[in-house]
This record gives structure tokens, C-alpha cells and sequence, in this order.
């Protein structure tokens, strides 16, 4: 079967890949490499099961990664007793206020429908009466919070659990948004689905980056704790220690090796969990259901599946496993950091890795999810690199040479781009293309 | 036939042929129309001389010049114009502005012919200014055909011009297609509505299948017992 | 009474005086999406890199005149260059048509794949400027800052709050009602320009009326190419060129644009000062109007704010969600689903 002998060359290539960044840079920087491509893939698994099983467009990537890092950051990190006190009730009570709102809002709706232009007024004047009065509860509760050790915290804090559970929470809150999501924008057509997520998403960015007393905002929460050992407790212990001088090694690396390289353990596990459960959904019936869907909605509406609960579902699974990625990626980080939740180098970039790794193919998502992590970080040394062979003549501190120098670090935005035009051009089906069953 | 002719036409959409040498003419002057049952391939052999539709054999002749190679748009500055059924006039554009780009190919001044059609559909004069989307189905129709008029065409092609038109706005537009044709204009028609086509038919072709069945004026037809019971419904 | 006025100065200096010039920019942006929309069907991501991009070689020009000692008087410098500017951006534009996007034209491919497309020049747009700007922010706004001061509007007319009009925000709603009305002309009146609105309307009459596609779908690039970047220059004026932000400002571009009703050019404009007015009342703090206008014993305490300035942008993506699910085709209803 000559497919599967060039997906898996193309495998192994990859490896090689890693193995040459560690020798020609050194094993850290290929581990660490490693780690983030794992969760790369993973993100991009998630968008794949979106866009290759239901062809839906959804660019709120960042959104839904950003909900699984605040799920790990909530799950792990000690409740904050003196904000519960000076403000739980508060946020309580507004939390409440809001869902009544929102329940008062759609029974508006729902019992006017006969109203005509005055439905809108009317409902729309229920929720600002709301709003009004969540506001009045709750401002005055996230003042408090925010008042509490404003240094350390200034926020609620969270559930002091392990972190591990977190991933699968992350899931959770993803799932949850995509289902609120889904239910509002899955009627659109394509274009405006990916509007309407690209916003959303920015919402709930937005929502992390200024409720401080949820998420300290932009102070960041930092120091997480972690699943794995810490690199100062290895370097302490006496096996340890007598184990890395066996290795000729120093202590130092050792321990950062071994740090790197549990987080791969645990990674390639939720990684290779998550592509088994997919690969078998594709293949199921459900699965085959869904691309039947995927290729000619009308027809398959017209044999009575239900298009749009369909659609739900699957948008829902595949947010959720974005939002496992995102749990994982705030525990590799060890702190949850909302502004760096870029669309650039979330959505978009993800994007990228499954239209070349092979749109609709979740192996090939996989692999997308490798290389072009790869080639964005690398692309730095390798264009630095490039820069100083091409400009090896001129003088060292000609302005040209050093703009280029300069410059080169910015390449892989240029890089990627060009990547992705030229591969939908000529190669649009990915490196690894769907296998029609 | 010397002036537009369609000869021995066999083409299709796809892997199957619709026309299986099919003939059809018009002389200037004349109205031609084209009748059949569904599925007989009339707006097939329409969209095939006007140069929409590839053909596998048989030719198309202007005056006697072969033009099965040009496009529609070449046509047009041939002196063909075209209305199709659907979709046939700019709805967010005015009448006015529908008449300008009808006669868009040309580059000399349009005023007498615009003139010239607001004459001969007064409505359209008096609703200039109105977008062509917000017109009732009839007058949008004749800013379909005032619009393929624009060109000055020397033969003008309607396919199926009185699709979901009323019958007193069937009478008005057939009304109005006698008035063209007697300007000296050749005037080839597919029509749904056989009975009142062949009524103000100078020659009808009864299409059966992609073939000819019948050929012969619109009166012979109409007075034709087989025709009748065939097509016009006895 | 005069209690009223100073409420309204306030307002006009924080709300509306900004949200004119805000507004006009976002108009000017949405009217080159709802361009692009309209003949190439397609909604472009890359719109907002283009923007910065033209911004860019404006940037480089205004630059080029400042060394030579060239200057506008009172007013930016930048508007001098600003025709090369437009044209380099045109140039660029074509060219991408002529490789990227024409392959897609020929082959009839869906809207998405447009969009994915455009995701790719994005990117592309995105990595050049960085390349040759570099990411810093950059201010090339000269001449007269303020055309009134503050401080000036406060002697000249005795009330307690000053308005403060910057010139480049006049320049901005000059610059945007000329541009505007060039774009309205050229569409109504020339000949070229309802061509071109054939051809959205309806692609198959006009071929057949014998327009010419490839010279419509190059006017429209020529036009979203100006459009953008005097978009862009008026907003890296008014504030100033930061590379990043231009990707941002894709999504209030995009809800003005479908707010207003996406292929419709009345609705571009209509929809950016929608949503410009929007951001600013929403976010406005007005604790000080309300308390020029009610008696003392009713002054409030908070910033009466609905939603804080750090939701600005939020608030144009929940008004594009909105118009999204309860009526697609905007207020003057461009193209629907």
C-alpha cells in the first residue's frame, strides 16, 4: 500500500527533523519543540473534525483554547479566602441576575412572537432592565475582589485541584461555549459562520482579559502547578542526581530533559487517545453520516437527518478537543496569560496546519500540526541563518545586512503565508488527502 | 432560410445529446416559434444558437456566415439579441439604467434608440426611474425585451417569454412582439403556451424529442388535426 | 442652560466629534470589502493587511518628502504622498489578483476557499510590512495639531468643558465625504461604474450585454486598493501606524459592512458610522453629562458606563452577531445569504 508507506515516511521525516534540531541546537530546544507540537496537532484535530467531517469554517479557535487554559488555571490554583468573603455572594447573586435576564429575554421572545416590530423593543427593553440589575450586583462584588491583595491576586482563585483534571475540564467549558455558540451562528452560511466565530471569539477574549476578578486580567496568574516534577526538586535528589553523572551528563540538563520529556509522555497520550476516538467516529456510521452530510447537505436533509443537530455536534466535539489542547498548552506554560491569545497564532495558524497537513484527514491534521509548528519556530535560526549565508559578503554593519538580519525573524509570517497559497494552489489536497471511503 | 438558421443541430449538457439534428430558421420580419413537450429540447436549440450551449454537429448561419464559433457576446455585435427566461433584467438598477447597459457594445449615442423602445412600451417611460426588481412580472419582461433592444438587433431570441405572466399580460407582450417583428426585425420564440404562439406565428416548428416533428406556418399548424391533438390539446 | 451646553461639549469632544472621524474611516474600509464583495464575491480577510499596507507606502513617502524638506503647511504631509501610496497599494493588489486570486476566478471555486485563500495573503501582506517597517509603531502625523484647543474653545466661549478638534480628524471627514462622493459618482453616473453594478447584480445578463469581467473585477481592485489606504492613512494619522492594529480593525470593518448590507456601498457607510457611534456611546463614561443635567442631590456616584472602554471592540462584533442572526441582510439590505 503505497499511501501508507509515503504518510509514513513522511512521519519519519518529521522525527528526523527533531533529531537534527537537537543536534544542531540542542535536545531542549527539540523536546520543547516536540511538546508544542503535540498540542499544535492536537488543536488542529479539533478544527479537522470541524471543517473535514461537516466542512465548517470556524475561525474562534482562539476562543475555545482560551476557555481550556482558564479551566486550568481555575482548576488548579488555591481558592483566594479572603475574596470568596469580600465578594463570592456577589458574583453569585449577578450570576443569577444574568441568567434570569437571559431566561426572561427568550420567554420575551417566545410569547410575542405575534407582535411584529414591538417584539424587539419589548425584549430588547427586559434585557437592559436586566443588564441594569446584574450590573448593580455584581460591580459592586468585583470591586471587592479586585480590592483583595492586589498584588498576589485581586481575583477569586480557583479550586486548588491537579492540574491534569483540568484538561478534561477544559473540554468541558469549550464544549459548553461551542454548544451556546453553535446554537447562534450554525444557521449561517460559511462566510458569516467565520465571521461570526472570528468575533465571538475576540468576546471571550476580551471577557478574560478584563474580568480581573475571574482572571487577574492582564497581571496573569503564573506559577501553576504542574503534573510532572519539578526540574528543582530533581535536581535535589540524590537517584536523581547519580543517575544523570551515569548519563555523563549534567545536572542541569538532565533534569530539564526529563521534565520535557514526561510532558511528552502525557502529551503523545492525550494525542494518540484523542486520533484514536476520532479515527474510529470517522469510521463509524455517525461518521460516515456526517460526510454524507458534508458533500451534499440537501440531499441528505431531504432523506431527513437532521443537518443542523448534526452540525451542533460536531462543532461541539471539535471545540471540545481544542479546549483539552488549550488546558494543556496553560499547563506546559505553567500560568494562563490572556493576551496572548492571538488570532494570528492561534486561528489562523491552525488553520494553516490543516489545509497542508490534508483537510478532512485527521492523520494528515496531525502531521500538519507538526510541521508548521515546526517550520514557525524554526523558521527564526533557519532564517537567520539563511540571512547571514546570503549577506556573508558585505560588511558587518552595512545597513542593508542588518535589516535583513533584522528582519528575518519576522520571515515566517512571509513564510507561512506563501506556504499556504502555494500548497492550496498546487497541492490542495494536503500533503496527507482525504481517503474517500 | 438565408437569414439565421440552426442547421441539423445535435448537442447537450453533459454526456447525453438533447438535440438529435434538429433544424430551425427565421426569415427578418418573421416570428418564429418553437413548441414542443417538455423536455423536447427548445430551450436547448434556443441557447445553442445563440451560442450558450456547445454543438457536436450541425452549424449555425447569419446571413449565410457560419458563426457556430462565436460567443454569445460576439453575437450580440452580430446583430443577435437574447432574453432569457429567468433572471433577465438588473433588479437593483432602474429601467433607465437596465436600457443603458443593454445597449452597453455600443458606443455611439443611444437616446433614439431608447427613445424608440419607450415608445413602443410606454410603461417602461413612465416607470424609468424605478428599480427593475420592485416591477410587476409583465413589465419586467418588457424591460427584458427593451433591454436585448437596445443593440439594435437584427433578430431577436425570447425564451419563454410569457413564463408566469397572466394571460392578459400574455395578449399585451405577444402584442407587442408583432409590433417588433413588423419594424423588420427577425423574431424566433420558445414557447410554453403553443396555442396563442402559433397564433401570431409566421412559421412554428413542432419539436419532438430534440427532433423536428413538424414544420410548417403557424396557421397550418394550428388547423393541423394531429397537432391539434398532440400538442394544443384538440 | 449653560449647564446643557457644557453636557453637550462633552459629549461632542469624547463622542461625537470622534466617533465623526471613526466613523468615516471605518466607512471608507467598509465600502472596499463591500466592493470586493460585491463583483468578487468573496468576503476578504486580507482587507485589513492592506489597509496597513498602504498605510505603509504612504508612510515611506511622507518619509521621502519630510527629508527633502517638503511639507504641507498646516496639515499632514502624509496627504501629499498619498497618492503614491495608493498607487503602490494598486499596483500590489493587481497583482495578487493576477497570481492568487484570478486561478480561483477560472475555477469557480467556493466562497471559502476565497476566504482561506485570502487568510494566505494575509499572512503574506502581513509578513512584508514587518519587513520592511518592522513592527514598531509608527507616528508620521505633522503639521497643526489641533485646529481649536481646548483651552481656546473655553475662552472663547465661557463654559466650564473645552472642545478640542484635532486636524487630522477634520481632515478625516473631508477627506472621507470627497472620497465618497468620487466613489458614488463614478458608480451612478459613469458608465464604467454601473457596468459594474451590472455585473453584481446579475453576472450572467452581464456578460451577455457584453461587459468585459476581467476589466470589472480590475476597476474593483483599483478601487478597494485607494480605498484602503486612504482608510488606513486617515486612521494611522488619527492615532497612529501600529502593524498589528489594522487586523483588528478587520472585524468592525466587516460588521459595518454587513451591518449596513454587504454589497451595497450606501450601506458601507451608513454601517461604519453605525457602528463607530456604537463603540462610543457604549463605552462613554457619562458621569459627568449626567451630572451637568440633573440636580445636585442627584449626582450619580458611578461612571454611569455600560460597558467598559476595554470592550470597544466587543461591541461591534456583538452588534455584527446581532444584525447576523436577526436580519442578514443588513440595513439596506445588500446581498443575503
Amino acid at each position: 500500500m503505497s499511501i501508507s508507506v509515503r504518510n509514513l515516511s513522511m512521519f519519519a521525516l518529521m522525527a528526523l527533523l527533531f533529531v537534527t534540531v537537537g543536534f544542531m541546537q540542542s535536545w531542549d530546544v527539540s523536546l520543547a519543540l516536540l511538546n508544542m507540537c503535540i498540542i499544535s496537532a492536537i488543536m488542529a484535530l479539533g478544527v479537522n473534525i470541524q471543517w473535514g467531517y461537516a466542512g465548517l469554517f470556524n475561525v474562534g479557535t482562539m476562543g475555545f483554547a482560551a476557555l481550556g487554559g482558564l479551566a486550568a488555571m481555575l482548576v488548579s490554583v488555591p481558592p483566594v479566602q479572603g475574596a470568596w468573603q469580600a465578594g463570592g455572594a456577589g458574583i453569585f447573586g449577578g450570576l443569577v441576575a444574568a441568567l434570569l435576564t437571559v431566561a426572561a429575554g427568550v420567554y420575551m421572545w417566545r410569547r410575542t412572537a405575534q407582535l411584529g416590530r414591538r417584539r424587539y423593543w419589548l425584549t430588547g427593553l427586559v434585557v437592559l432592565a436586566g443588564y441594569v440589575v446584574m450590573r448593580a450586583i455584581i460591580d459592586p462584588a468585583v470591586e471587592a475582589i479586585e480590592a483583595v491583595d492586589v498584588t498576589t491576586s485581586g481575583f477569586l482563585g480557583g479550586l486548588g485541584m491537579p492540574i491534569i483534571f483540568s484538561w478534561f475540564v477544559g473540554g468541558l467549558f469549550a464544549a459548553g461555549a461551542a454548544w451556546v455558540v453553535g446554537k447562534i451562528s450554525l444557521g449561517l452560511r460559511s462566510d458569516y459562520l467565520a465571521i461570526a466565530t472570528l468575533g465571538i471569539s475576540e468576546i471571550i477574549i476580551y471577557f478574560l482579559k478584563f474580568e480581573e476578578w475571574l482572571t487577574r486580567g492582564v497581571k496573569n496568574v503564573t506559577g501553576l502547578p504542574r503534573p510532572v516534577p519539578y526540574e528543582i526538586d530533581l535536581k535535589q535528589s540524590p537517584t536523581f542526581q547519580s543517575w544523570a553523572s551515569g548519563l555523563d551528563m549534567s545536572i542541569e540538563t538532565a533534569a530539564s530533559l526529563t521534565v520535557k520529556l514526561c510532558y511528552a509522555g502525557l502529551f503523545s497520550v492525550v494525542l494518540l487517545v484523542v486520533l484514536y476516538l476520532s479515527e474510529v467516529a470517522l469510521r463509524s456510521p455517525w461518521g460516515r453520516m456526517m460526510r454524507a452530510i458534508r458533500d451534499n447537505e440537501t440531499a441528505a436533509a431531504a432523506m431527513g437527518k437532521n443537518v443542523t443537530s448534526r452540525h451542533l455536534q460536531v462543532f461541539i466535539l471539535g471545540s471540545a478537543v481544542v479546549g483539552i489542547a488549550g488546558a494543556m498548552l496553560t499547563t506546559l506554560d505553567g500560568q494562563f496569560n490572556p493576551p496572548t491569545y492571538q488570532p494570528l497564532r492561534f486561528t489562523f495558524l491552525i488553520w494553516v496546519m490543516v489545509i497542508i497537513g490534508g483537510s478532512g484527514n485527521n492523520w494528515g491534521a496531525v502531521l500538519g500540526g507538526f510541521v508548521i509548528w515546526f517550520f514557525w519556530i524554526e523558521a527564526e535560526p533557519i532564517g537567520l541563518w539563511l540571512m547571514g549565508a546570503l549577506t556573508s559578503g558585505m560588511a558587518p554593519d552595512h545597513w542593508l545586512r542588518l535589516h535583513l538580519i533584522e528582519s528575518a525573524a519576522h520571515m515566517r509570517l512571509l513564510t507561512m503565508g506563501l506556504v499556504l497559497l502555494l500548497v492550496l494552489r498546487f497541492a490542495p489536497r494536503g500533503l496527507i488527502p482525504e481517503v474517500k471511503r | 432560410m438565408s437569414f439565421l438558421v440552426g442547421e441539423e443541430m445535435v448537442c447537450g449538457y453533459g454526456g447525453a445529446d438533447i438535440l438529435h439534428g434538429c433544424t430551425i430558421g427565421v426569415e427578418p420580419g418573421e416570428i418564429a416559434v418553437v413548441v414542443g413537450p417538455n423536455g423536447a429540447g427548445k430551450s436547448t436549440a434556443m441557447k445553442a444558437m445563440f451560442g450558450m450551449l456547445g454543438l457536436r454537429e450541425g452549424r449555425v448561419l447569419l446571413e449565410g456566415e457560419d458563426i457556430s464559433r462565436l460567443k454569445p457576446q460576439e453575437r450580440v455585435l452580430r446583430g443577435m439579441g437574447f432574453v432569457p427566461q429567468t433572471n433577465n433584467v438588473f433588479t437593483s438598477m432602474t429601467v433607465e439604467e437596465n436600457l443603458e447597459m443593454g445597449a452597453f457594445i455600443r458606443r455611439d449615442d443611444i437616446a433614439t434608440t431608447m427613445r424608440q423602445v419607450f415608445d413602443l412600451f410606454p410603461i417602461l417611460h413612465e416607470k424609468r426611474a424605478q428599480p427593475a426588481g420592485e416591477l410587476s412580472g409583465g413589465q419586467r419582461q418588457q424591460v427584458a425585451v427593451g433591454r436585448a433592444l437596445m443593440t439594435q438587433p437584427k433578430i431577436l431570441m425570447l425564451d419563454e417569454p410569457t413564463a408566469g405572466v397572466s394571460p392578459i399580460v400574455m395578449d399585451e407582450l405577444f402584442d407587442r412582439i408583432i409590433e417588433v417583428a413588423q419594424t423588420g426585425i427577425a423574431i424566433l420564440m420558445v414557447e410554453q403556451n403553443a396555442k396563442q404562439a402559433l397564433n401570431i406565428a409566421d412559421r412554428g416548428y413542432v419539436l419532438v424529442q430534440g427532433r423536428n416533428a413538424y414544420t410548417d406556418t403557424g396557421a397550418a399548424l394550428m388547423a393541423d388535426p394531429e397537432v391539434r391533438r398532440a400538442f394544443l390539446g384538440g | 442652560m449653560s449647564d446643557v451646553l457644557n453636557a453637550l461639549v462633552i459629549l461632542a469632544n469624547f463622542v461625537i466629534v470622534p466617533g465623526l472621524a471613526y466613523g468615516s474611516q471605518l466607512a471608507l474600509g467598509a465600502l472596499g470589502v463591500t466592493l470586493v464583495y460585491a463583483v468578487l464575491r468573496f468576503s476578504n480577510f486580507a482587507h485589513g493587511e492592506t489597509m496597513a499596507i498602504g498605510t505603509m507606502f504612504v508612510i515611506l513617502a511622507t518619509w521621502g518628502l519630510q527629508s527633502a524638506g517638503i511639507g504641507f503647511g498646516p496639515l499632514p504631509t502624509a496627504l501629499l504622498a498619498l497618492p503614491v501610496g495608493i498607487f503602490a497599494a494598486i499596483i500590489l493588489c493587481l497583482v495578487t489578483d493576477r497570481l492568487v486570486y484570478r486561478y480561483y476566478r477560472r475555477q469557480k471555486a467556493s466562497g471559502v476557499i476565497y476566504l482561506i485563500v485570502s487568510v494566505g495573503v494575509m499572512f503574506v501582506y502581513n509578513g512584508l510590512i514587518r519587513f520592511v517597517i518592522g513592527p514598531r509603531d509608527q507616528v508620521f502625523a505633522d503639521g497643526q495639531r489641533f485646529i481649536i484647543k481646548a483651552r481656546e474653545f473655553k475662552n472663547m466661549t465661557g463654559l466650564n468643558e473645552g472642545l478640542a478638534i484635532k486636524t487630522t480628524q477634520v481632515v478625516t471627514v473631508v477627506t472621507a465625504i470627497i472620497t465618497v462622493a468620487a466613489v458614488f459618482w463614478f458608480l451612478n453616473r459613469t458608465r464604467t461604474g454601473k457596468s459594474m453594478r451590472a455585473f453584481s447584480d446579475n453576472e450572467d445578463l452581464a456578460l451577455l450585454s457584453g461587459i468585459n469581467p476581467d476589466r470589472v473585477v480590475m476597476i474593483a481592485w483599483i478601487m478597494t486598493a485607494a480605498l484602503a489606504t486612504i482608510a488606513g492613512t486617515l486612521y494611522g494619522l488619527d492615532k497612529s501606524f501600529k502593524p498589528f492594529v489594522y487586523l483588528q480593525l478587520l472585524l468592525p470593518i466587516f460588521a459595518a459592512a454587513i451591518v449596513g448590507g454587504v454589497g451595497n456601498p450606501i450601506g458601507a457607510i451608513a454601517g461604519g458610522f453605525v457602528i463607530a457611534f456604537s463603540e462610543l456611546f457604549v463605552t462613554f463614561a457619562y458621569k459627568r453629562v449626567v451630572t451637568y443635567l440633573v440636580p445636585e442631590s442627584m449626582a450619580p456616584d458611578t461612571l454611569v458606563q455600560f460597558l467598559s472602554t476595554d470592550y470597544k471592540f466587543a461591541v461591534s462584533f456583538v452588534i455584527l452577531v446581532i444584525v447576523l442572526l436577526v436580519k442578514p441582510t443588513g440595513i439596506f439590505s445588500g446581498k443575503s445569504l
